[in-house]
């Protein structure tokens, strides 16, 4: 609905106001009309007249906004492949994703415009301060007015750059949702159902990308665990000790099809190959049944397309799995200077857990200390201390 | 339509040290991008080093400080500038990467119009 507003007013503040404005004139008018059967072509048509209503009146009084209003306000514009709805929505992904804004922002106005969380929410999502994100918010709405950010799906040979960006954004917003970095709960529900939500829409506005179905497939792989990842106290349940049972295995079929299509991209792409490691784990009968051969093979490829500390974390527990604990430290060993995983509570953990299966008992408990030391998370934070008192010398 | 400035920073130590063929080829550069942009390039010029600058404040008490300096200091320096219509921010940031430098990079800012 804001979608097909903006397409009218070219000026988000306005198109938010003017859905606002619908909303409260439903309040008003079903009551008394009874509730159309349409009721969300009803709203963006009360909001669409409201915004070219408040446009004439703004042109009347010689305050022309010529950089915000489209020449042809009626519906002349013709509906372009993907239909007008849906193409309203695309492009206000590509303007809320636009290379030409920092990624806070990105995060920000997808938040804000396309999965329609208050301000206050997206403050909370990203603990910052109200006053900080609404800045942050207006900053990025100025300078799509001012600077001329255009409303439009790029053009095919700027696509994938831009396809990519967008991804990167929903990416993170999964991520954040699925293991929270700080607060109370380990999942953040709200933000792994939007990150869902988005990454089907992209697929069905996009449906030729091989990075929007990676990213898509990998979502639902990884959040297929979600009922099993914690146990009834709220406390966080290791892979290894999952109920596999409580996975969702539908969005297990519907992800591993995905992964399939997007691996057929060459090369594959970052999301493709995460989705399968996510894959295997999935496909796996048990904990002892995973094949970790295939899981590092997969890391390999993801290490020389994606050379992050992260990856190579993950990469060397799954060394330790697929070659003994042993290796799986000398695979961590390397990481130890790497600045970026200086403060990240997960080497540790991994440290500590190796160390503890070779029955370097001390080690382990000064490496879960560390762990301990550098975790946000309170749900993990219980599972750590948890590890750490079961050790025994 | 809009206009944007885009403002070319570079390294003045690298352009000054460049020797005449590297500078000759610069320049050449700089008329092939004109050339290739000429529905959308308005004006633009290099401007002399920042050593022949001078920056004059208010100084907050009816008069002015004028010092022997460009605004700010950083590394790259203002060194030329474009005036260029575009649609819209593609338009311009697609212009703007084919402005050539040594050792730096433009900067686009859309201007601001008055009615």
């Amino acid at each position: 609905m804001l979608a097909a507003t903006v397409r009218v007013t070219r000026d988000l503040d306005l198109a938010e106001e003017c859905v606002q404005d619908a909303y409260a004139k439903a309040l008003t008018a079903w009551p008394a009309t009874g509730i159309p059967r349409n009721t969300g072509a009803w709203l963006t048509t009360t909001a669409r007249r409201r915004a070219l209503d408040l446009l004439r009146r703004q042109a009347t009084a010689a305050r022309a906004l010529p950089l915000l209003v489209e020449n042809s306000l009626d519906e002349a514009e013709p509906q372009r492949r993907t239909g007008g709805i849906a193409d309203d929505r695309l492009r206000l992904v590509f303007v809320c994703c636009h290379p030409t804004l920092s990624r806070d922002a990105q995060v920000a106005l997808t938040l804000r415009l396309l999965c329609g969380l208050s301000t206050a929410e997206v403050a909370r999502a990203f603990l910052v301060g109200e006053p900080t994100m609404s800045a942050r918010i207006t900053r990025a709405k100025k300078k799509i007015a001012q600077a001329r950010i255009p409303y439009r799906v790029p053009a095919p040979a700027e696509l994938p750059g831009r396809v990519a960006s967008v991804c990167e954004v929903v990416h993170l917003l999964f991520t954040t949702g699925h293991a929270a970095p700080t607060g109370t709960e380990l999942i953040r529900r709200d933000l792994v159902e939007r990150a869902l939500d988005l990454a089907r829409m992209l697929h069905t506005l996009l449906p030729g990308s091989a990075d929007v179905a990676g990213l898509l497939a990998l979502i639902l792989l990884t959040d297929a665990r979600r009922d099993a990842r914690l146990d009834e106290h709220g406390q966080p349940v290791q892979l290894a000790e999952q109920n596999r049972g409580r996975w969702d295995h539908g969005a297990i079929t519907e992800g591993v099809a995905l992964a399939r299509d997007a691996l057929r991209a060459r090369p594959p792409g970052r999301f493709a190959l995460m989705a399968a490691i996510a894959a295997v784990h999935d496909e796996a009968e048990s904990w002892d049944a995973t094949d970790w051969r295939e899981i590092v093979g997969l890391y390999d490829l993801l290490v020389d397309l994606w050379p992050s500390p992260v990856v190579a974390l993950n990469r060397a527990v799954a060394v330790g799995f697929a070659d003994g604990p042993a290796a799986g430290l000398a695979a961590l060993d390397p990481l130890a200077d790497e600045r970026q995983l200086a403060g990240y509570g997960y080497l540790a953990a991994a440290r500590a857990e190796f160390l503890a299966r070779l029955g370097r008992i001390r080690d382990a408990r000064a490496a879960y200390e560390e762990a301990l030391r550098l975790t946000g998370n309170a749900a993990e934070r219980a599972h750590l201390a948890r590890r750490l008192d079961e050790l025994t010398e | 339509m809009a206009q944007y400035l885009v403002l070319i920073y570079d390294d003045e130590d690298t352009l000054a040290a460049a020797d005449p063929q590297a500078s000759d080829e610069l320049l050449a550069e700089h008329r092939r991008f004109a050339s290739a942009n000429g529905t959308s390039v308005r004006g633009g010029n290099a401007l002399q080093p920042t050593a022949a600058a001078t920056s004059i404040r208010p100084d907050g008490a009816g008069g002015f400080s004028v010092t022997d300096a460009p605004f700010a200091e950083t590394k790259e320096a203002l060194v030329g500038y474009y005036l260029v219509d575009a649609d819209d921010l593609d338009e311009a940031v697609a212009i703007a990467e084919q402005v050539p430098t040594l050792a730096g990079g433009v900067e686009v800012r859309p201007v601001l119009t008055f009615d």
